[in-house]
This record gives structure tokens, sequence and C-alpha cells, in this order.
């Protein structure tokens, strides 16, 4: 029955000293899909919540000296989908981000709240992880870089210290040959909850793939890298061996609860397959 | 009646409540406020089975901005042994739903309730109220409830001389089922489940209630029967039906599931003790947990059948969830399960279990698509077996007219045979279906039903119509209604405006469920217009000084009968109007009916499907509704009707289902985890309109909204055998169970 304290400032340093100063009661607000459905659940009680809409070190999307993008991290899916190169770039963070919600969501939603809200079923950060993208934060203490699946730390749970904000999501630069893809299954075809997704990431070069990195969503208390999946894809053609094989690395992975949402042997069974289809579609893409 | 005259009957004509819908403007029952309202909320039991020791609520009436708090003892007790039925409810069941009396039977059931300067301010209080709990072994499962050692939920239910959480049991019985399985050549049984279903009303329920100093109340809430509010309410709090004065909201959603009040009697009693208007509004949460799903069940089912096909016996045992307080639609489960065949042997045997759940309410063809499923999936598998074509196998048992139904009546005409015949001939059924992909057909029948309806027809100053009938809208009664007066008076449907009455201002109307609405409402109106019209030829005939016998009503116009009654221009029904003070006085009639020859209706379904095989999604790809509707009085609305009940089908054979955890809690009390169909989910549902009119109808009406949701669970799930070579006894088809059906191998191998 407290009162909420609603602060948007300008300014990063501003909303640092707000946040930081709330002692553990201050919400970062970006699009709010998440953060005001749980405050109407009583499932968080905020006494201050700090909007970032209007810091642009948030809001935009530039491109880097190296050719990579830095992508704020309250860019809402709407946003970044008009950005046509980034949408050239990297389809599968896209379709990652656009998955979520609805129309109405998709104003909003954005890949630092997707990831920051903590959810291991977080629809964008199986992409994000796979595309090796890197999280810049800023806090009390200053700026700091982390990898994306560095992270999340449970279910809820984030490594951002007291204070730190996401700001924005270091996207390294394309070369020819390289793309991604992502893909999760839900029982129904819209506003649903992956039971599990799948995010990959590859380079091939003259048939081989000689990069390749993939992110498994739903299936762990935290988005996981699986790196032997990965390993199993690299300097292969892509055959059907080495695809099975990744698979098989993507279930053996997989850590997951019985629940509401899935069973374990559901979940382990279709991380394999969507592993398999995810690679279909993003070696097509590289070689387009 | 030959339906090529008609001018607006078999139109799709706009739909009055559309502008308001569209615009935001329609007032929902969460949408009224009065002056000086207050907040009521409800304390729910934190236990699926457990005695109320005691209620301590002196911690929250003390609470600064409380105005009231009540209990059970603020609700009328209706004694355990003493039946009181209302409808198919019965107060004794009503009056512990609304309000746990000594025992909580579910969890979210409630035990207090709050009224408070705000909803904030209430839902604190509700935290203040101490109550001791003996929280009790909980039973939700059927076959836990029917468990030796079942706990048992009420100390006063016996079966068989034995504590039991058996409430009741019914059955019909046609010839010798012994006999008739012995003459079989085949015989296939089987075992089945179905879980329990949310109507998924888009509104919650809500209501706002002013109980003056002097009793008289006034309720504004959304419900299914502005008439079943103001009686119970009325018997929960102990006031008098006549002061209470139930005003029907316009209202998103029932499909049954507002044909109870859960709210009203307890905002009755908190304003009543405050002294102001209370306004209380479940959170979907509340609904989920709550309100009232239809039964889960299990059943088994054994069809016998000659080597041609005819059944020479069919059987059905039926075991239907009622949650804490009896009331399992069994009676359509055993009615409607073999309704559709002429069977000469046939035995339908259908028990109400209680089990810790929420009581149960109407949903869409109570019980009837539970007691369809096993049948409709037995007789696929005939089909198979015998190598015949599963619309053939129907077509060859198809009930008829004057066939005698394993329930009991003798059909009139009617067009079960017609829906089959189009299912065969229809491009659908005969088109070519791809890789995993399969096709599935069913049937089905729901009693639909006539009763009370009252309505009062009155010709405005300027000549139009304003009509007042007593059922909410739910299936498009307005727009029908509209469309038969205007057809019946020979004008504009536009210039008829329907309007559902309240309790105080049209006579008394029953539920708006059954399908019965446009059936009774259009015999009380086109009796009401007749009367209407018997007084316009009246006063034509007093300003030409013929006798009425002599004038004739036609085209929106009284005219003289013929030669011999003169020569006179035509008066409409404008002039009419005009000079309705001079000639009589005000023109307006009205009826009141018990009305009767509601009879059945059949509808068959189409259903394709395509499976990922690696994933186990069953998709809908392709569906069509045929159904016997008699008249489609507004073919858009009737259209809708069948649509929405498929869609529902395949939300129940697909994906939707109740989660509980170990301490008897619904664990998925919302949208995003009780997965209904979303519009992507679906297909365009198709729909093939077959009119064989009601002969004891005016119109030739029947009731259309339950049958379409009746042979879906069937249809989908033998589509989904279709595709893949499963069968499967137990729904939902959820990706899980059909991939374990499937049996694929991990990729991991
Ligand atoms: C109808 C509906 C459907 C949905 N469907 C999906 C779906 O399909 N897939 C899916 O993954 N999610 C889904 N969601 C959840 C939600 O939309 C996403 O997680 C979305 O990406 C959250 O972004 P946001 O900007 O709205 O986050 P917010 O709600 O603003 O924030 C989420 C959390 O992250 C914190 N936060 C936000 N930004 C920052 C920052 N820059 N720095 C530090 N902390 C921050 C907030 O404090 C909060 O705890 C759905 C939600 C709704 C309401």
């Amino acid at each position: 029955m407290t009162d909420i304290q609603y602060l948007a400032p300008t300014t990063l340093d501003e909303a640092i000293r707000a946040y930081a100063a709330a002692d553990g009661t201050g919400h970062i607000l970006a699009g709010g899909t998440d953060l005001l459905v749980q405050t109407q659940a009583g499932m968080v009680q905020p006494g201050l919540i700090v909007d970032i809409k209007n810091i642009t070190d948030v809001t935009g999307i530039e491109r880097a000296a190296d050719g990579g993008f830095i992508v704020g991290a309250a860019v809402a899916g709407a946003a970044l989908e008009k950005h046509t190169d980034f949408a050239t770039a990297w389809p599968g963070v896209l379709e990652g981000l656009n998955l979520i919600g609805s129309t109405q969501i998709q104003g909003r939603a954005s890949l630092g709240g997707n990831l920051c809200n903590g959810s291991p079923a977080a629809d964008s950060v199986p992409a994000l992880v796979a595309a090796g993208a890197i999280l810049s934060v800023q806090g009390p203490d200053g700026r700091r870089e982390i990898a994306v699946e560095d992270v999340p730390a449970g279910p809820g749970k984030t490594n951002l210290k007291p204070g730190e904000i996401a700001v924005s999501f270091a996207f390294p630069p394309r070369t020819k040959g390289a793309s991604d893809a992502y893909l999760r299954m839900i029982p129904r075809t819209e506003m649903d909850i992956a039971v599990v997704g799948c995010g990959v990431n590859l380079t091939i070069e003259g048939g081989v793939c000689t990069a390749a990195r993939v992110g498994l969503g739903a299936v762990a208390p935290t988005v996981l890298l699986v790196e032997k999946a990965a390993n199993a894809l690299i300097d292969s053609k892509l055959d059907d061996d080495a695809i099975t094989a990744a698979a098989a690395a993507c279930s053996a992975a997989c850590n997951p609860i019985d629940d509401k949402r899935g069973t374990v042997e559901y979940r382990t069974r279709v991380a394999g397959v969507l592993l398999k289809r995810v690679v279909g579609i993003a070696a097509e893409r590289a070689q387009a | 009646m030959s339906s090529n005259d008609n001018k607006w009957i078999g139109e799709s004509t706009i739909r009055p409540d559309g502008a308001d819908k569209v615009t935001g403007r329609a007032t929902f029952a969460a949408d009224s406020t009065m002056p000086g309202m207050i907040w009521g909320k409800v304390l729910r039991s934190p236990h699926a089975h457990a005695v109320i020791k005691s209620v301590d609520t002196s911690k929250a009436e003390a609470f600064p901005g409380v105005k009231a708090v009540i209990t059970s003892s603020d609700i009328v007790d209706f004694p355990i042994d003493t039946p009181f039925p209302l409808g198919i409810q019965d107060m004794r069941w009503m009056c512990r739903n609304v309000m746990a009396r000594d025992k909580v039977l579910f969890h979210g059931h409630p035990v207090a309730a709050v009224a408070a300067m705000t909803e904030a301010i209430a839902a604190e209080a509700c935290k203040l109220i101490e109550i001791d709990y003996e929280v009790l072994p909980h039973a939700i499962e059927i076959d836990d409830a029917l468990a030796d050692d079942a706990p048992i939920l009420h100390d006063w239910m016996e079966f068989e001389g034995k504590p039991s959480n058996i409430a009741g049991v019914l059955e019909h019985t046609k010839g010798d089922v012994a006999s008739g399985f012995a003459e079989a050549d085949v015989i296939i049984e089987r075992k089945f489940t179905t879980r329990p279903v949310h109507q998924g009303y888009i509104e919650p329920h809500a209501c706002l209630v002013s109980v003056a100093a002097d009793n008289k109340t006034t309720i504004w809430s959304s419900s299914q029967g502005q008439f079943m509010v103001r009686a119970m309410t009325a018997l929960l709090t102990g006031l008098s039906q006549s002061d209470i004065r139930a005003i029907p909201a316009e209202i998103g959603g029932g499909f049954g599931g507002k044909t109870i009040v859960y709210l009203e009697p307890l905002a009755t009693a908190l304003s009543k003790k405050s002294g102001r208007p209370v306004k209380m509004a479940m959170t979907r949460e509340e609904v989920m947990r709550a309100s009232g799903p239809t039964s889960g069940s299990k059943s088994v089912v054994k069809i016998g059948c000659k080597k041609d096909g005819t059944i020479t016996a069919a059987e059905g045992t039926y075991w239907l969830q009622a949650g804490g307080l009896p009331g399992a639609p069994v009676r359509g489960a055993v009615g409607c399960a073999l309704a559709p065949y002429d069977i000469p042997n046939g035995h339908t045997l259908g028990y109400d279990v209680v089990c810790n759940r929420s009581k149960v309410a109407a949903y869409r063809a109570p019980g009837a698509p539970i007691g369809s499923f096993g049948v409709e999936c037995v007789l696929d598998e005939l089909a198979e077996e015998l190598g015949l074509d599963p619309l053939d196998l129907r077509l060859k048992n198809a009930a008829k007219e004057g066939t005698e139904a394993v329930h009991g009546p003798v059909y009139p005409v009617m067009g079960y045979v017609e829906s089959l015949e189009s299912a065969k001939a229809h491009d659908h059924y005969n088109a070519p279906l791809g890789a995993n992909q399969g096709r599935g057909v069913a049937s089905g029948f729901w009693f639909n039903a006539g009763g009370e309806s009252s309505a009062q027809v009155n010709i405005t100053e300027d000549g139009n119509v304003v009509v007042t009938t007593g059922h909410p809208d739910i299936g498009g009664s307005r727009a029908g209604i509209a469309n038969i007066c205007a057809e019946l008076l020979g004008i504009d449907y536009k210039r008829v405006s329907v309007l559902i009455g309240d309790t105080a201002t049209i006579g008394f109307s029953n539920l708006t469920g059954g399908s019965r609405v446009l059936f009774a409402s259009s015999m009380v109106v086109t009796e009401s217009t007749g009367k209407v019209i018997r007084t316009l030829c009246e006063l034509a005939a007093k300003i030409w000084d013929i006798d009425p016998d002599a004038v004739d009503w036609e085209d929106g116009a009284a005219r003289p009968a013929g030669a011999n009654a003169g020569q006179f221009e035509p008066l409409t029904l404008a002039e009419l109007a005009a000079r309705a003070n001079e000639t009589g006085g005000p023109i307006g009639a009205g009826a009141q009916v018990n009305t009767t020859g509601a009879e059945g209706g059949f509808g068959t379904h189409i259903c394709d499907v395509e499976v990922d095989p690696e994933l186990g999604i069953a998709r809908v790809i392709r569906y069509t509704v045929l159904q016997d509707v008699g008249r489609a009085v507004h073919p858009a609305y009737v259209e809708g009707q069948m649509q929405g009940g498929a869609a529902q089908a395949i939300g129940w054979a697909l994906n939707e289902e109740y989660l509980y955890d170990k301490d008897g809690k619904v664990d998925n009390p919302g949208f995003l985890d009780y997965r209904m169909p979303v519009a992507s989910d679906l297909p365009m549902l198709d729909t093939h309109i077959i009119e064989i009119p009601n002969p004891k109808h005016p119109q030739g009406v029947r009731g259309v909204g339950e049958v379409p949701l009746v042979p879906g669970l069937s249809a989908v799930r033998n589509a989904v055998y279709n595709a893949i070579g499963v069968r499967f006894n137990d729904l939902p088809l959820s990706p899980p169970r059909i991939l374990d059906g499937l049996n694929v191998p991990e990729a991991a191998e």
C-alpha cells in the first residue's frame, strides 16, 4: 500500500544516482512489460521506479568503429525491427526479440528488459548469447563489460551489482558467410512462454563451418552457452553426423525442471530437435 | 414458412451492440460506479480441504478504512437435509459455494469478505482476518476421490450405504444391452479421460450493489440472467425479491459460467452492513481458482456392431468431477452420449463425484462433450475395424424423425442425416491430405431448452418500435429479435430497437442458457408483435369505420382486406402511431410464456490436423462445422456460434487443462499457462448451415450455440489418429503427450 515514486531522468548519471540511493527498493523501467505485470501481481513492490526511456545512451542504435552494432538496452522490438542493417546482420537476434508478446508488447519490450528480468525462458537471450553480444553496464562504480551469458544468475536473478544499469549491447562486426537464427517451442503459435528456445550463430566459409555459437533457453536455471554443441559444428560441413552430435550435446546440456510448462524428458528431447532446425535456418541464411 | 419471402429473417443485419462495443462505450459490470461507493474483497482459503475451527474478524473490522466484514454467518444457511432446487442449482450448494460454512472445500474457496474505502485497504484487511484451520488431506482427481481410503469431503454424503464422495447417479436404459452385445460381430471397449476446462470468458465476474436503508437494493452485474441474480441474492441474503432490482450489464462472455452468482450476495451483505454501495470484481486469478470450470471425467465406452455396421448395443459409464459441492453435469453426459444414434440396446450411467476443486458451473452443452467423446472415438475405431467410412457408419445408425433415443424422447423432424450427407459431399471431406496430416469426423447432440420468457413490444409516438426482453444478449439475440420483429411488422430492421430489461421493467425470464434465448424470446416477441398488429388493424378499422377483420397488415401498413372492405389508402405504422391518442391510446403489447418445443440439435464436424512428429505439436489446419440450425435468423451470428463452439472444443482437445500442485492449488491460474487457443492457432473455421425448420417454432428456430462444442473433442482426436496412427484416449493432446505416443527416438540417441 506504499506509494510508488516515479522518476524519468534524461541522463545515465542521474538515473544511477537515484537508483543506487533507493537502497534496493528501486526498479529500472524499460518497456515495463515485465515490471508492470509483476507490480500488478504483487510480485514486486517498488518504492521507486526509474524510467530510462528518456536517456539516449539506452535508446539508440549505432555503428561501432569496428563495424559492429551498439544497441541500447531499452530499444523496443518494433524499433529494432525497423533498422534494416541490423535486421540483415542479426536476423536471429531480431526474431528472438520480435517473438516476444504481441504487436502491443513489441512497442515496448526491450533486449535489456528481457535479459535483466532473468527468466531462463527469455526469448532474445539465447540468440544474444549465440551472437556473442557483450553487455555494457554502468553503476556507481563506473562502467564494465560482461558477456551476455554471464549476466543471468538464476531465475529472476542477474549478476548486475546493486545500482548497475544495463546500457547497451555490443555486437561483433559481421563477416561474409555469417548469420544466425532462433526458434522456440511453444504449444500455441504465439502469446506463450518458451518450453525450449535455441539460438545459433554460424560462419560458413567454403562450405565449412568455421565458427559457431549455440545458446539454449528454458532448459536450465539460466540460459546456456552450449560450447560442446558449437564444437561439434565447427570444422564440419554441417553434415548429418555433425548436426546429430550437436543436437546430442544440446540435449545433454539440459538441466531442466519438471514444471507446468514442460517435463524434463520433453524439454531434453526438444532441445536437440530445435538445434537441428535452427542450424538449418542459420546455415541457409549464412550462404544466401 | 417460406424463407424466400423474408426480407430480414436470414439477413446478417448490423448488430445493435456493435458500435458501442468497438468504440468502448459498452458498459460492462466493472464499469458501473456510484457516489460513495466502496470496494469489496474476498478472503479465500489457502487450503484445498480444511475444517474452519474459528474465524476472528476483529482486527480487520478495526482497521482504518474498513466499513464492513462478513463471514458465513451473514449468508443465509440452507440446511443439508432439505433440498432447495433453483433451476439446475440447489441453494444448499450455492450458499456453501459463495461462502464456506464449517469447511473449505477447495483452494480459493471464500471464507470472508471485507468492504473498505479502497481495494488496497480491503485486501490488506483480509490479511488481518484470523482463521484457525484444521487442514485435511485432499482429493483432486477422480481416482483420488473414489479410492477406498479417500478423504471424504462431506460426512453427510453416503453412497450405497457407505461414506462416499459420490453425490449421485443418473442412468438411461433402452432395450437389453447384454443381448445386444451377444448379437454383435465386433465389440470395442475403451477407457477415456477428459480434463476440467474453464469457460474462459474474457470478462471476470464483477458487480456493484447498493442497498438502501429501507432494503431497496440495486444490483448491476454481468450474468446470464438478471432474474437468477435476483432470486439467488434474495435467498442468500434474506431480502425479498421485490426489494431487489437486478440490472444486467453488457456481458463479456459467459458460456454457462455466469448462470450462478459468486459476488452479488457478498456485495449485497457488505452494502447492507456498511450502508454504502459496494463494488466487487474478481481478478483473472480468482476466476481461474474459484469460478466454475466444467468437470473432468473418466469413462468406459463399449459399442457392438454387426459386420455391416449396424449397432446392436452401446454402453457408457461416466464419472464426472463436481468440485467441492455436488452438481456435475451428469445429465448432459449420459443423455447426449448416444443421442445421435438409433440404438436398439443402450445404457448410460453417470456418477457425480465431489473432489477438492472449485465447484463446476455450466459450460456450453454441459456434460455433452464428455459423454460424446468416448462414443465418437469408439465409432471411429469400429469404422476402421469394419472397413467402413466413418461417416457411412454414422449414416447407417443415424437417428431420424421417429427414432426413440436411449435417453427417452422420440425425435421429431430434424437434420442429423443431412449434416452427415453434407459432410460426405463437402469438398473438405474429399480434399487430399499431405504428409503428417490427418482427418477426423465426429457428430454431436444437445438437448436445447425452452422455458420462461417475457417480452414487451411498444410502438413509439413517431412510429418506431422498442422491444424489451428479459435475457442478457450473449449470442446475438438482440439482432435476431430485431430481424424477426421487423419482418413481422414489415418495416426496416433499423426502426426496431431491442433492449434487455432489468428485473423491475420486464417480466420473469429464465437464464440465457441451454441455447434457448432466441428460441424462447422470439416466441414471446412474435406473440407480442401479433397483438400489436391486431391493435394497429383495429385503429385503422376505426379510422375507416370498417370491421377490424376487414383490415390486413402488410408491408408496414394497414390495408383493406379486399375490394369488399372498401377503398382506402393504406395507413402506415407511423401514421397510425401519430393518431394513436385520438383512436384509442398507446400501442404496445407483451407476452409471458413458459415455452416448449425446443427440439434437440445435431451437428457433424470435419477436422484436419498436421502433426509435427518431432515436437508433438498438433495444429488444426482445416475445420468445417456442419449443423442443422432450424432457421438461421441472423446467419453471421449463427456462424459465430458454430465457430466459437468449435474453437473451444479445439482448445479442450489440444491444450487446456488445470495443473495442480501437491498442495491442491491451481498452478496455472491465468491465460499464459492455461492455454486456450489464440487466433493464430486456428485456421478459418468453415461453417455449413443446414436449415430444417423446427416445426414447433413460429420461425423454425432451434438452439444453435451449444451443439458445436460437442463433436469437436473427438473430431480433433480422430484426426490426430488419422495423421500419426496413434489413438489417444486421454485429453488434452498436448505436445508431450503426442510425442510420448509417437515414441520418437531421442535426438541424443
Ligand atoms: C503479453 C506478454 C507477452 C510476453 N511474451 C513474451 C515472450 O514471448 N517471450 C519473452 O521472452 N518474454 C515475453 N514477455 C515478457 C517481456 O515482454 C519481455 O521479457 C521483455 O523483453 C521485457 O522488456 P521490457 O523492456 O518491457 O522490460 P521491463 O519490464 O521494463 O524490465 C524487466 C526487468 O528488467 C529490469 N530492467 C529493465 N531494463 C533494465 C536495464 N537497462 N538495466 C537494469 N535492469 C533493467 C527491470 O527492472 C525489470 O526487473 C511477455 C510479456 C507480456 C506482458
